[in-house]
């Protein structure tokens, strides 16, 4: 996703700020009266160092000697105000907590979303790790900001603005000087900022790169296992956690540095302060009480520039991951649902047409040509074709998985890219040919094609498609837990599940990609016929290798290198001599007659 | 919870003793240039500034003496902040690096029994945010360490100033150390939970991704939206907790030391008036406790971060502890040209505590020789196939390779002898030359090419922009289901096996290609037994025995023609489409 990505190159920090606000309007509401919390519970802190002088310059070393009553009004006074401040941090951080946390939530959400309606090939265009880590880690780094640091810079801003008018009421030409001496670190953590937002981008790039790593390592187990090669693995994932780990010292050490030139600010305004201070008092235009008072206020700056500093370098890191969530929320898809501008596909059966299709995949050569046919409602088709021919590309385009590069694709004449998707994904459904089960029982499995249906419905269904003994087979029946992907059943049984789950969406056109291509010729046979007699009326498209589909369909249509070189009844292309069709259906019938 | 925590924290410095020392001499220097700084300061404000506006006359290189003490405490200050914080970064760092690296070293040689039962998006969070929740409070550590040594030299020296004075201090700290004890006893369930539900959302969010195809084919995007957002939630709703118990401890944290400096004014007035200290004295008590309010938190930064260091490390540990590991042994088989002999005699199998789905397997594969495994979908070959190459043991029974029982033998040796083709093809994140080579001993790019031959797979390769090199993405989206499944077909022969287990390995793969690369397996110089599972009768009439499963028992073993002969359920199997078609030509 990262090469599609359509945000501004090199964006500045606040622009991604804004834009970051702007998606997440929740985090507005109440914003001020957060602020106005935070500036009380600030006041507490100052309120004691004000005690202090006040409790010793009037009631320890008051006239008449030490007034015991008047320490005990200031520090009761004092006690109280700090009470009000202890509350007001309570609830600002209460309200930042609820504020921001409920904001971020609803960030993650509406990402999740937006990445499922992003465009099949956008979504394969980047690592699944590296897309969870959009909704989990990268948004903990802007709620981590939000909390911490966001408050105190903030804060830090004003204490800012009140100590340098504080300054120029003591004397403008030191504040001049203060200033001054702080030119040159304002300047370096500028400058660093923009390396800043380039280190901390690689550390969440880096972050994604190894999730992919560990997801990799995790998925594949068992082939690493089968094949002895744990050792190249454990190399590529310490490759990937000894690169983010550098990426990590390379950011620190770069804050670090910008965090030091304020430091540095702090030292030379401090010396300057005094050699120019004392130089002035010389002339006669400052006293010795100014002067230190001043020395007091340099430091009042001094703390809250750093504090800035930091926290604007953590903010880097945020905004590094506040990018590329918001990065992936400005990807528009490109194969998008016309929504309510769209037209619902007319009701009954669907025919298919093809209009001078061809598609490449980003990047890579033409892998279908000028595909032009028309399937008519209600037949049974069937499409061959060699490995890689582009039969699931052809499936894809029919589905409007992708759009074509060029040409167009009809359903029932209207053209895909103006039907609803509420409307084409109800009507059209295509088994996919790595049939996928998510972690939860057989029902929940089928449910989620139509989550109205009983365990009655769902019985009904595994009747009417001949496999209810299959199921009585099973221990827990429909409660079979299915395992992650499905792995806790045989291939066989995963594919005859992703059936079942796409017949009861009941589709006017029904897709198989290789949908039974690991069942046993048997119950194929079985369920082949079962799924003719329930999809009598329906348009069905069905890929498979095994030609035994394509005898029983109504027309094949053999696919070869991406064109479409023979359509018709298996009898008629099996007749023509030397065709693709007759080569693979001789070597078919060797394949399963022999002997 | 505390104690755990600190142990946590003993474990780290324990594993990274250098970064931390570096760390904490920083914050100590830190510490003490806070204070001579403000020693420097009142210093030259008295020998400096005063004389110089008494005598309306400054010394040059008085001065330029006082630039250059402010700017060398400067310098030595950052160099304290580059000890502390690169200190305790780098400490961080390296140790999430290295338990990441140990999380993944046990993903690696844990079971797949055990990875079944882990979600992927699980153990990727325990692999990311868990090691990383365990950690945080490293960050501070160096700083807090510290301030604790400040926080003894500061209380002694109340005690040097004025015995009740310093009672406020005893009393202070230990109030402050009591409060994070009952802090993190109602913090951890919460973190524990938090970081739950990091995991839970990164799990769902991972599986749903990974299913994304099977969403938008169906139009479930709107629900799995729901799905998901019911689990962020419930984040939502545990980080929050953690945030208003944080928000009810950390101001409380804060106000605390101010409340000592308060309860030092109010004492100090009343030891003053009785003399026993004096003013210079109580204010320097006072300035003490207000410079030490800030670093003290620090303090309360470790403390507060440690239950969820404490939950982060325990799912970590959860980790690295599980057992259930395969043993190997440390016999070798012979690597010669002659194919292996496997045999399984009387293997049951069962999946976790699940009913038993290999009941009394018993049968051989002869060295040389092509055994058929024929059973209907969910008979139990995909578990026989992994148990030959020993990707899990049998329940009961034993299984042999040249008469080793598998569990003798070391994983090199095996991983050479045996290569299993699953029956679903994994292809890595890699070039198809990576992919097929594995980076193996003696499996270089001749090889990669006469096995991509073999496997049929040559031609489209060739095609490809960049041959070999090209890259075929995260579980190879880039290829059709084809082409997936002969490049790992391609792996497994270029590792030139004895004993080579075919799960089902052509089924995406076009009658005419399967014939050719049965043809080419058949007629290889060296060649290894073969163990197929298969349902086309060509493949079968190949074999020189047929094995014929049911429900996880073997109920018939002979040739392709004795079964046709004498078992209905196989000629049943076998027969169907050559049924079907009969049929549809009498209809
Ligand atoms: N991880 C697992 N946990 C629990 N049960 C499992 C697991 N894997 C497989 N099973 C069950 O074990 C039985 C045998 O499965 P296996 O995968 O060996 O079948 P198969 O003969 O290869 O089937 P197919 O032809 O469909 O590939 C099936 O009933 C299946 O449901
Ligand atoms: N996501 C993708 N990106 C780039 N190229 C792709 C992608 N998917 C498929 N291809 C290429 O497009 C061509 C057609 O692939 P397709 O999946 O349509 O083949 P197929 O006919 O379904 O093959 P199979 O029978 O093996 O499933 C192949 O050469 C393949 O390598
Ligand atoms: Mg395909
Ligand atoms: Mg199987």
């Amino acid at each position: 996703m990262t090469t599609a990505t359509p945000a501004p190159v090199g964006e500045g920090t606040f622009a991604t700020v804004k834009r970051g606000l702007a998606l997440s309007p929740e985090l507005r509401p109440g914003l001020g009266g957060t602020i106005a919390l935070a500036i009380v519970q600030m006041l507490g802190k100052v309120a004691v160092p004000i005690a202090v002088q006040q409790g010793i310059d009037h009631g320890i070393r008051a006239a008449g000697g030490p007034d015991l009553g008047f320490v005990g009004q200031v520090v009761a006074l004092t006690l109280v105000v700090l009470a009000i401040s202890t509350a007001a941090g309570y609830l600002m951080t209460r309200r930042l907590f609820t504020v921001s946390e409920t904001a971020l939530g609803a960030l993650r959400s509406r990402t999740f979303r937006h990445i499922h309606d992003l465009s099949m090939l956008h979504q394969q265009s980047e690592r699944r790790g590296s897309m969870v880590s959009r909704v989990t880690s990268d948004v903990d780094q802007i709620s981590q900001f939000l909390q911490f640091g966001g408050v105190q810079l903030l804060l830090s801003s004003g204490q800012l603005l009140v100590s340098t008018l504080v300054m120029l009421f003591y004397s403008w030409q030191l504040t001049i000087v203060v200033l001054l001496a702080f030119g040159p670190a304002v300047a370096v953590i500028r400058l660093f900022q923009k390396r800043l937002a380039a280190v901390y981008k690689a550390v969440r790039e880096r972050t994604g790169v190894m999730l992919g790593a560990v997801a990799e390592s995790v998925v594949g187990a068992m082939v690493i296992r089968a094949y002895g090669v744990a050792g190249r693995t454990e190399k590529r994932l310490d490759t990937s956690i000894e690169s983010l780990r550098v990426a990590q010292q390379r950011a620190l050490r770069t804050s670090v540095t910008s965090f030091s030139s304020g430091e540095l600010g702090a030292g030379l305004a401090l010396a300057a302060v005094v050699v120019i201070g004392t130089l002035l008092g010389v002339g006669g235009h400052l006293t010795v009480g100014e002067l230190t008072a001043f020395l007091f206020l340099v430091t009042l700056f001094i703390q809250p520039v750093q504090i800035a500093t930091d926290m604007l370098n953590e903010a880097q890191n945020a905004v590094a991951g506040w990018r590329r969530v918001l990065d992936v929320l400005d990807l528009l898809p490109d194969v998008a649902d016309p929504e309510d501008e769209g037209v619902a596909l007319p009701p009954g059966p669907l025919s298919v047409r093809f209009r001078d299709v061809s598609f490449r995949y980003p990047g890579g050569p033409i892998v279908l040509a000028d595909v032009d046919l028309t399937l008519d409602a209600r037949k049974k088709y069937a499409v061959v074709g060699e490995t890689g021919s582009g039969k699931t590309t052809f499936a894809k385009l029919l589905t409007r998985l992708m759009d074509p590069v060029a040409g167009e694709v009809l359903l029932s004449g209207t053209p895909l890219p103006s039907v609803r998707f509420s409307s084409l994904r109800s009507r059209v459904v295509m088994v996919p040919q790595d049939g996928f089960l998510f972690d939860a029982t057989i029902a929940e499995n089928i449910r989620f094609a139509e989550p109205s249906l009983t365990d009655e419905q769902l019985a009904i269904a595994f009747e009417e498609l001949g496999l209810s003994d299959w199921l009585a087979g099973l221990a827990a029946g429909l409660e079979t837990p299915v395992g992650e992907r499905g792995e806790a059943l045989s291939v066989g049984e995963r594919q005859l599940v992703a059936l079942v789950r796409a017949y009861v969406a009941d589709p006017d056109l029904l897709v198989l990609d290789e949908a039974t291509s690991a069942v046993d010729p048997a119950t194929e046979v079985r369920l082949q016929r079962a799924l003719d007699l329930v999809t009598r009326g329906r348009t069905t498209v069905a890929i498979a290798h095994r030609l035994s589909t394509a005898q029983a369909a109504d027309e094949v249509i053999v696919v070869d290198a991406g064109r479409v070189v023979q359509r018709g009844p298996h009898a008629t292309l099996v007749a023509e001599e030397d065709s693709i069709y007759a080569k693979l259906y001789a070597s078919w019938l060797e394949q399963t007659r022999s002997h | 919870m505390l104690g755990r925590g600190l142990r946590v924290l003993g474990q780290a410095i324990r594993d990274e003793p250098r970064l931390f020392t570096v760390g904490v001499v920083g914050s100590s220097l830190f510490g003490l240039l806070i204070i001579a700084n403000s020693y420097v300061v009142g210093g030259v404000v008295g020998h400096v500034v005063v004389p110089a506006f008494a005598s309306r006359r400054a010394e040059t290189g008085t001065l330029a003496l006082v630039a250059v003490l402010f700017l060398g405490i400067s310098v030595l200050r950052v160099a304290s902040i580059f000890g502390r914080r690169l200190g305790a970064g780098f400490m961080q760092f390296r140790l999430q690096a290295r338990y990441r690296r140990a999380v993944t070293r046990r993903y690696l040689s844990l079971p797949p029994s055990w990875h079944q039962t882990h979600a992927t998006g699980t153990l990727l969070s325990n692999a990311n945010s868990d090691v990383e929740a365990a950690f945080v409070p490293i960050a501070p550590l160096p700083f807090a360490v510290g301030t604790i040594v400040m926080v003894f030299a500061a209380v002694l020296a109340l005690f040097l100033t004025d015995w009740v004075l310093a009672l406020v201090g005893v009393a202070l700290f230990p109030a402050l150390f009591g409060l994070n004890v009952i802090y993190s006893r109602y913090m951890s369930p919460r973190q524990i939970r938090a970081q739950q539900m990091r995991a839970k959302v990164s799990a769902v969010a991972h599986e749903s991704f990974d299913g994304a195809l099977v969403v938008k084919t169906m139009g479930r995007e709107e629900d799995e939206s729901r799905r998901f957002a019911v689990f962020v939630t419930e984040l939502r709703d545990a980080l929050i907790s953690v945030g208003r118990l944080r928000g009810l401890f950390d101001p409380v944290m804060d106000s605390l030391p101010s409340v000592g400096t308060l309860a030092v004014l109010l004492l100090g007035a009343w030891r003053l008036q009785t003399g026993a200290i004096s003013v210079a004295e109580l204010v320097t008590v006072s300035f003490l406790f207000t410079v030490l309010a800030f670093p003290v938190r620090a303090i309360g930064w470790v403390v507060a971060e440690l239950p969820r260091s404490v939950a982060g490390w325990d799912r970590v540990q959860a980790v690295i502890s599980s057992t259930g590991d395969l043993h190997y042994g440390t016999k070798n088989l012979e690597k010669s040209g002659e194919s292996a002999t496997l045999a399984f005699e009387h293997v049951d199998f069962a999946y976790g505590d699940g009913p038993l789905v290999l009941n009394d397997v018993t049968f051989t594969v002869p060295a040389g020789k092509t055994v058929a495994l024929v059973g209907p979908t969910g008979s139990g070959k995909s578990t026989i196939a992994s148990l030959a190459i020993r990707l899990v043991d049998p329940a009961d029974g034993k299984i042999t390779i040249d008469g080793e029982e598998l569990p003798s033998l070391t994983e090199a040796s095996l991983a050479r002898t045996a290569a299993l083709v699953p029956q679903i093809p994994f292809v890595f994140d890699d070039t198809v030359r990576g992919n097929v080579t594995l980076e193996r001993d003696g499996v270089g790019e001749e090889e990669a090419w006469r096995a991509l031959r073999l496997a049929q797979a040559d031609r489209f390769i060739e095609k490809l922009p960049e041959g070999l090199d090209t890259a075929v993405g995260e579980r190879g989206t880039s290829l059709s289901g084809g082409q997936r499944q002969r490049i790992t077909l391609a792996r497994a022969l270029a590792g030139r096996p004895r004993l080579l287990v075919l799960d089902d390995a052509t089924s995406a793969v076009d009658p005419r290609v399967e014939a050719a690369i049965l043809g080419s397996l058949r007629g290889r110089e060296a060649g290894a037994s073969i163990l197929v599972v298969a349902y086309r009768r060509a493949t079968i009439a190949l074999a020189d025995e047929v094995i014929y499963l049911e429900q996880g028992k073997v109920v018939a073993t002979g040739t392709h023609a004795d079964l046709l002969a004498g078992n209905q359920g196989y000629v049943d199997l076998v027969t169907a489409y050559e049924k079907a078609e009969q049929e549809r030509v009498e209809a």
